[in-house]
């Protein structure tokens, strides 16, 4: 292990945590929806899959990055509107695996979708302007997408805490997902809030697919693989617990940025037996107890 | 007609024995019959843990896969004979059954699902990266197995027919000792469990102890359909490991009717044949499985056979 500094390794440890931040942002979004609807949305790698494709297209053809960056979101959270009104909330009472098969069936929609739109070879993707390049950053240089990123992830995670924890809509959230019933009784109308909440999942999913498409290639198949990641995120954080999923996201970014760096080959492998592990000692995860958000 | 029902629900292992028998002449060729028996078998043993006892795996295609490679390994790299690397392919998925199912039984309801997917992929990552046992991306070649000798009979594996009925004949044995298991005291138990795990437990049955057991009689069946797999197709494509194969288990089970004995043989059939028709005018398979499944889920939860038997009003308990 020649070559091995300590700059390498902070270096490493950034590019983990930028990785994470894509994690964390999905998990994020898993975590919402399961916490308030109790559904596991597994088209959730497709959402994040169609913001890709969304946020490179919308970028191509404008040329403008913040405007594609607010679009692209708005127009997953309305499919996840839709998705919802129409076809999970038909599930509700009929046991827990049918919301969850048909997110399924719905991914393999979307991923076909994205195919016949776009094609089967994907977009090239794009680093927006002003964002290219590498920034000094102490101990080396590092690409200045990925610092935006980083940023960018906390500015939303800061917000979706706001947003649940300082905001009325946030106290409805946060009481529907602790006891539904009597949120009904109190008068306020359930099923829209469950609407706005799988709305708000599939945009962040939507969000993340966007910040994420300079790093990696925009391809219909793009989803598939982070749909397990990031539910080796939420088992690792603890389902439900929205600090585990922010915490786990960063924390398995990091542990496959650290792999890659030592075992090339067991980069993939190692979140995977991190989660097995976790599962071991602790198979509620590490921040299981906790409400919904946490 | 309900008459007809009940005596093929007494006898269903006799039953799908003679419709399996004659089934190669309605299909339109040998190949997707052997496809389709062998995928029957692969939904019939995910519906033993997901049907009879309400867990839903995500990470069955991991038998499947461990089953497929081991029988291929034993062939391709270390020259054993067929039924021995079948034996082995069938342990070997037992084993990765026991260590799973270990580990995934420790969670419950939906977090199941997400953990046995997730260790699927463990399975796959580890397969796809031993590369010099496995072939890594391009699948392991070469699985040949041309001719053999059973008691002394020449056996010319090349026939797509003969092929077939060899392999039903271990189909068959799978079948007859999935319906032994349904009608121990072990199904009872299972069928207990998913009603009402907590009731089950309070009645004195290690819950945790039968879900392990089930959990592995289970991956070796679907390891089984792997190894026959891996002999039919005389290769192992690495996506037979993949999350997708297991998702299409269940797709299989909720389009026949999950928890009937039937239904998943007949979901496979269904699903193969008409990926079969519809590849043929169109690429975009996927788009079309999806949107039957989901409309399965939102309007015939029961599935195809499931819908037949209430419609019938037989009780369940006999399927």
């Amino acid at each position: 292990m020649t070559g091995l500094t300590f700059e390498l390794l902070c270096m490493q440890l950034l590019t983990g945590i930028a990785l994470g931040s894509i994690y964390a942002l999905l998990a994020l979004g898993l975590c919402l929806i399961f916490g308030m609807l109790n559904v596991v949305n597994f088209a959730h790698g497709a959402f994040f899959m169609v913001g890709a494709f969304l946020g490179v297209y919308f970028l191509g053809v404008t040329g403008n990055f913040w405007f594609s960056l607010i679009l692209t979101p708005l127009l997953t959270g309305c499919l996840g509107l839709i998705t919802e009104r129409f076809l999970v909330r038909p599930l509700y009472g009929r046991g827990l695996d049918y919301p969850l098969l048909l997110t399924f069936g719905l991914s393999y929609v979307l991923i076909e979708m994205m195919r016949v739109t776009f094609g089967i070879e994907g977009l090239p993707s794009i680093t927006p302007e002003g964002l290219t390049g590498t920034v000094n950053v102490g101990f080396g240089f590092f690409p200045k997408y990925r610092l935006f990123l980083i940023a960018a992830t906390a500015v939303i995670i800061l917000g979706v805490w706001f947003f649940i924890q300082k905001t009325r809509y946030g106290l409805i959230i946060k009481a529907g997902a602790a006891d539904q019933e009597i949120v009904k009784v109190l008068g306020v109308d359930i099923a829209k809030v469950w609407l706005l909440v799988f709305g708000l999942g599939c945009a962040i999913a939507g969000l993340s697919g966007i910040l994420a498409s300079p790093t990696r290639s925009v391809n219909p198949e793009m989803g598939i693989p982070i749909l397990a990641e990031s539910f080796v995120v939420t088992v690792v954080g603890g389902m439900g617990s929205a600090v585990g999923a922010v915490i786990a996201g960063l924390l398995v970014g990091v542990v496959y940025s650290m792999t890659s760096l030592f075992f090339p080959d067991l980069a993939e492998l190692s979140i995977f037996v991190l989660m097995a592990v976790v599962l071991l000692i602790r198979p509620q995860g590490l921040f299981g107890k906790a409400g919904a958000m946490g | 007609m309900n008459a007809f029902f009940q005596l093929m629900a007494r006898h269903r292992v006799l039953a799908s024995t003679l419709f399996l028998a004659i089934f190669p002449f309605i299909m339109p060729y040998e190949a997707l019959a052997i496809n389709i028996l062998i995928f029957g078998l692969f939904a019939m043993g995910f519906n033993l843990l997901f049907g009879y006892m309400g867990l839903l795996s995500f990470g069955h295609a991991a038998f499947l896969g461990i089953g497929s490679y081991l029988t291929g390994i034993s062939i391709v790299h270390y020259g054993l004979g067929w039924a021995t690397a079948i034996l082995i392919g069938v342990i070997g998925a037992a084993i990765g059954g026991l260590i799973m199912g270990f580990l995934a039984i420790r969670t419950r309801g939906i977090y199941f699902s997400m953990v046995t997917l997730a260790l699927g992929q463990i399975i796959y990552y580890i397969f796809y990266k031993a590369e010099s046992f496995t072939g890594g991306e391009n699948g392991l070649r070469g699985v040949r197995v041309d001719s053999f000798n059973i008691f002394g009979i020449p056996v010319d594996f090349l026939n797509p027919m003969v092929k077939y009925y060899v392999i039903l004949c271990f189909v068959v044995i799978a079948i007859w000792l999935i319906s032994r298991i349904l009608n121990s005291p072990l199904g009872a138990v299972m069928e207990a469990i998913r009603e009402n795990e907590k009731r089950a437990a309070a009645c004195g049955f290690d819950v945790a102890k039968t879900k392990l057991l089930v959990f592995v009689l289970s991956a070796a069946i679907c390891g089984l359909a792997g190894s026959l797999r891996a002999l039919h197709l005389s290769i192992v494509p690495i996506d037979s490991l993949h999350y997708l194969q297991s998702g299409q288990a269940v797709m299989m089970s909720i389009l026949g009717g999950m928890g009937t004995f039937f239904g998943p043989f007949i979901g496979a059939a269904v699903m193969l044949y008409l990926e079969d028709v519809v590849t043929t005018f169109t690429k975009h398979w996927m788009a079309v499985i999806g949107l039957v499944f989901m409309f399965f889920v939102l309007f015939f939860p029961k599935g195809i056979w499931g819908t037949i038997l209430s419609k019938l009003q037989i009780h369940q308990d006999k399927k």
